[in-house]
C-alpha cells in the first residue's frame, strides 16, 4: 500500500491522501458531520483539487461496494500466500451433499475439522460471515480458512464421506 | 399614517415581515454572486437609519433585542467552531504564523485609529476589526470553490483557529478597557476573565464529553431549548459579572465537544443567521451616514493596506507548510475578507459610545473588504500564473515518496 498522508483540518475534519501508481494524487475528507468528499488533485498544480466530489451516505456505500469488491478478492489472493500454514479454499457444495438445504451450524465444521466458513458464494452473490442458521444450498461455494489438512477433511465432510 | 389604524401588533408583523423579505432577497442575490450578505445588511441598516424611525416604529425594540441574541449566538458559534484540542494543537503548531498575523494586521488598525486622533481603546478595537478574518466567509469560499482538499487549506484553517484563540484574551481585555474602571478593579476583571477562559478550556478538555453527554439527546426540540437556555444563562451571568455577554457566549461555545458542536451547528445555525441579521441591521442603524464621507479616505487606505498585509500573512503561512506559489496566493487572498467579528468588535465600542467614528469606519471597512476579497480570491490563480509563469520551478511539488 502507498503511504497515506493524514492531515487534520481544524473545524472541518480529517483529510487522507495518497499518490496513485500513475502519479496522481487522490484524497478523501472525512467531515466531522459524517459526510465525505472525494478529492482529485490537479496534475499541473499539485496543491489544488481539480475536482471535489461530495458523497452522501448512499453514494459512499455504492462507491465502497464498487471498489471494495475487487479489493477483497485481491486481499484473499494475498492471504493465501501470506499466512504460513494457513490455507484458504473454495469448496463446492454438490447437490448430493448431506448438508444441502440444511443450516450451516449442523455441519459442526469448526468443531470437527478446525476449519471456518468465512463466506458462502451463491450465484453471483457473496454472503460474508454467514451465521450458523444460514441455510447451505446445493451449488453454493463455501469459502473456508484453515490448515491444508483441515480443508481436506472439510471437503470430505461436505460430500458426506 | 394609515397603517397605525391597523393596531400595533399588525404593524409590527408587517414591518418585520417586509424587512425579513427584503433581507432574504438580498441574501439570495449575495449567494448567487458568492458574496457575503453582511455588507448588504449593513447598507439596509444605514438606509433605515437615515429614513428616521418610521419604517420600524413598532419593530425597533424587537430588532434591538434580536441584535443582543444575535451577538450571543455569533460568538457562541465562533467558540463552537473549533475544539479545545484544535486550539492547543494550533497554539503549538501555528504560533509563528499566528503571531505574524497579529503583528501585520492588528497594527495597521491601531495606527490608523491613533492617527485619526481616537481614544487608545477605540484604536485597539479598530486593530481587532482589521485583525480578525471572517471565518464564515472563509469557510464558505473554501467549500464553494472546492478548496478544502488543497495543500494550503490547513494553513488557512490554522490561522482561523489562532484568531479564535487570540479572541480569548482580546475580548475580555477590551471589555475591561471599555468599562474604564480603575486599575485595581480592571486587573480584577481581567483576572476574572482569564480565570473564566482557563476554566472553560479546562472544562472542555477534561469534562467536555460528560458536559456534552448531558446535552446530547435524540430530540431536536429538547436539544435546541436546553442548549439555547444554557447559552443565554452563561451570557447573562458573564454580563452580570461585567465580562460582557459576548465573552460568556464565546467561552460556552468553546466548552462543548465536537459531537454536540455538530448538532448545535445544524440546529442553531439558522437561528444564528436570523438574529445575526438583526444584529447587523441594529449596528448600522446606530451609524450616522453623514459621518461616512469624512472617513472614506481612511477606510479605503486602511482596507487596501490590510488587504496587502493579510495576503502576505496567508502566503507566509501557506509557504511554511510547503504550498507552491498558487497555493500561497490562494491562502492569502481568501483571508482578506473581514466580516461578522469585525462588526462584533466594533459593536462593543459603539454600544459603549467611546468613539463616534468607530461604527462608520468599521462598517465602511467591512463593506470595502467584502467587495475586494471575492475579486482577489477569484484572481488569485490567474495572477499567480502570470507572476510565476516565467519561473515555474519555484512551485513546490508534493514531497517525493519513492
Amino acid at each position: 500500500m502507498p503511504d497515506v498522508d493524514e492531515t487534520r483540518l481544524p473545524g472541518v475534519g480529517i483529510r487522507h491522501d495518497f499518490l496513485t501508481e500513475e502519479g496522481k494524487r487522490v484524497g478523501v475528507i472525512s467531515h466531522f458531520s459524517g459526510r465525505r468528499s472525494l478529492l482529485l488533485y490537479d496534475t499541473d498544480d499539485p496543491d489544488s483539487c481539480r475536482e471535489t466530489i461530495e458523497l452522501g451516505e448512499e453514494d459512499l456505500r455504492t462507491l465502497a461496494d464498487l471498489l471494495g469488491a475487487s479489493h477483497v478478492t485481491e486481499h484473499l489472493a494475498n492471504l493465501r500466500q501470506s499466512l504460513k500454514g494457513m490455507a484458504i479454499d473454495w469448496l463446492p457444495v454438490e447437490a448430493n451433499s448431506p448438508y444441502a438445504g440444511r443450516p450451516l451450524g449442523e455441519t459442526e465444521m469448526r468443531t470437527r475439522t478446525g476449519v471456518s466458513i468465512v463466506a458462502l458464494i451463491r450465484g453471483g452473490e457473496t454472503i460474508p460471515s454467514p451465521a450458523p442458521d444460514e441455510t447451505i444450498e446445493a451449488d453454493d461455494t463455501a469459502v473456508v480458512v484453515g490448515t491444508a489438512d483441515g480443508i481436506g477433511k472439510a471437503l470430505a465432510l461436505l460430500r458426506g464421506e | 399614517m394609515a397603517l397605525a389604524a391597523l393596531g400595533g401588533n399588525a404593524v409590527l408583523l408587517l414591518e418585520l415581515g417586509a424587512l425579513l423579505l427584503l433581507l432574504g432577497l438580498l441574501a439570495r442575490l449575495a449567494d448567487r454572486a458568492s458574496l457575503s450578505p453582511i455588507p448588504l445588511y449593513l447598507i439596509v441598516g444605514l438606509i433605515l437609519g437615515q429614513l428616521g424611525g418610521d419604517p420600524i416604529a413598532f419593530s425597533g425594540d424587537v430588532i434591538e433585542i434580536g441584535a443582543e441574541i444575535g451577538l450571543v449566538l455569533l460568538l457562541f458559534m465562533l467558540g463552537l467552531e473549533f475544539t479545545a484540542d484544535e486550539l492547543s494543537d494550533s497554539m503549538r503548531r501555528s504560533l509563528r504564523p499566528g503571531l505574524i498575523d497579529i503583528g501585520l494586521n492588528l497594527t495597521p488598525g491601531v495606527a490608523v485609529g491613533l492617527l485619526l486622533g481616537w481614544d487608545p481603546v477605540a484604536a485597539l478595537l479598530l486593530g481587532g476589526v482589521t485583525y480578525i478574518s471572517s471565518s464564515g466567509v472563509v469557510s464558505k469560499v473554501l467549500t464553494d470553490l472546492g478548496r478544502l482538499g488543497n495543500r494550503e487549506t490547513p494553513a488557512v484553517l490554522s490561522l482561523l483557529v489562532f484568531e479564535d484563540l487570540a479572541m480569548i484574551a482580546f475580548l475580555p481585555l477590551v471589555t475591561v478597557l471599555i468599562a474604564g474602571t480603575g486599575i485595581v478593579d480592571g486587573l480584577g476583571l481581567i483576572a476574572l476573565a482569564l480565570a473564566a477562559g482557563a476554566g472553560a478550556l479546562f472544562v472542555a478538555v477534561r469534562h467536555g464529553e460528560s458536559l456534552s453527554r448531558a446535552l446530547d439527546t435524540r430530540s431536536d426540540e429538547v436539544f435546541l431549548l436546553t442548549t439555547l437556555g444554557v447559552i443565554l444563562l452563561v451570557a447573562g451571568a458573564a454580563e452580570g459579572l461585567r465580562l460582557s455577554a459576548a465573552v460568556g457566549a464565546f467561552l460556552a461555545g468553546l466548552a462543548l465537544s465536537r459531537q454536540v458542536a455538530v448538532q448545535a451547528r445544524d440546529l442553531l445555525g439558522p437561528l444564528r443567521d436570523l438574529f445575526a441579521a438583526a444584529f447587523f441591521i441594529f449596528f448600522a442603524l446606530q451609524i450616522d451616514a453623514a459621518s461616512l464621507p469624512p472617513v472614506a479616505l481612511a477606510v479605503v487606505g486602511l482596507g487596501a493596506l490590510t488587504a496587502a498585509t493579510k495576503l502576505l500573512t496567508g502566503s507566509l503561512a501557506a509557504r511554511a507548510i510547503g504550498a507552491g506559489a498558487h497555493g500561497q496566493m490562494r491562502a492569502g487572498s481568501v483571508l482578506v475578507a473581514r466580516g461578522e467579528f469585525s462588526i462584533v468588535l466594533a459593536g462593543l465600542g459603539v454600544g459603549a459610545g467611546i468613539e463616534p467614528q468607530l461604527g462608520a469606519v468599521a462598517a465602511g471597512y467591512v463593506l470595502f473588504t467584502a467587495l475586494l476579497a471575492p475579486l482577489l480570491t477569484r484572481w488569485a490563480d490567474p495572477v499567480a500564473s502570470r507572476l510565476f509563469a516565467a519561473n515555474r520551478s519555484t512551485t513546490v511539488g508534493p514531497p517525493d515518496r519513492g
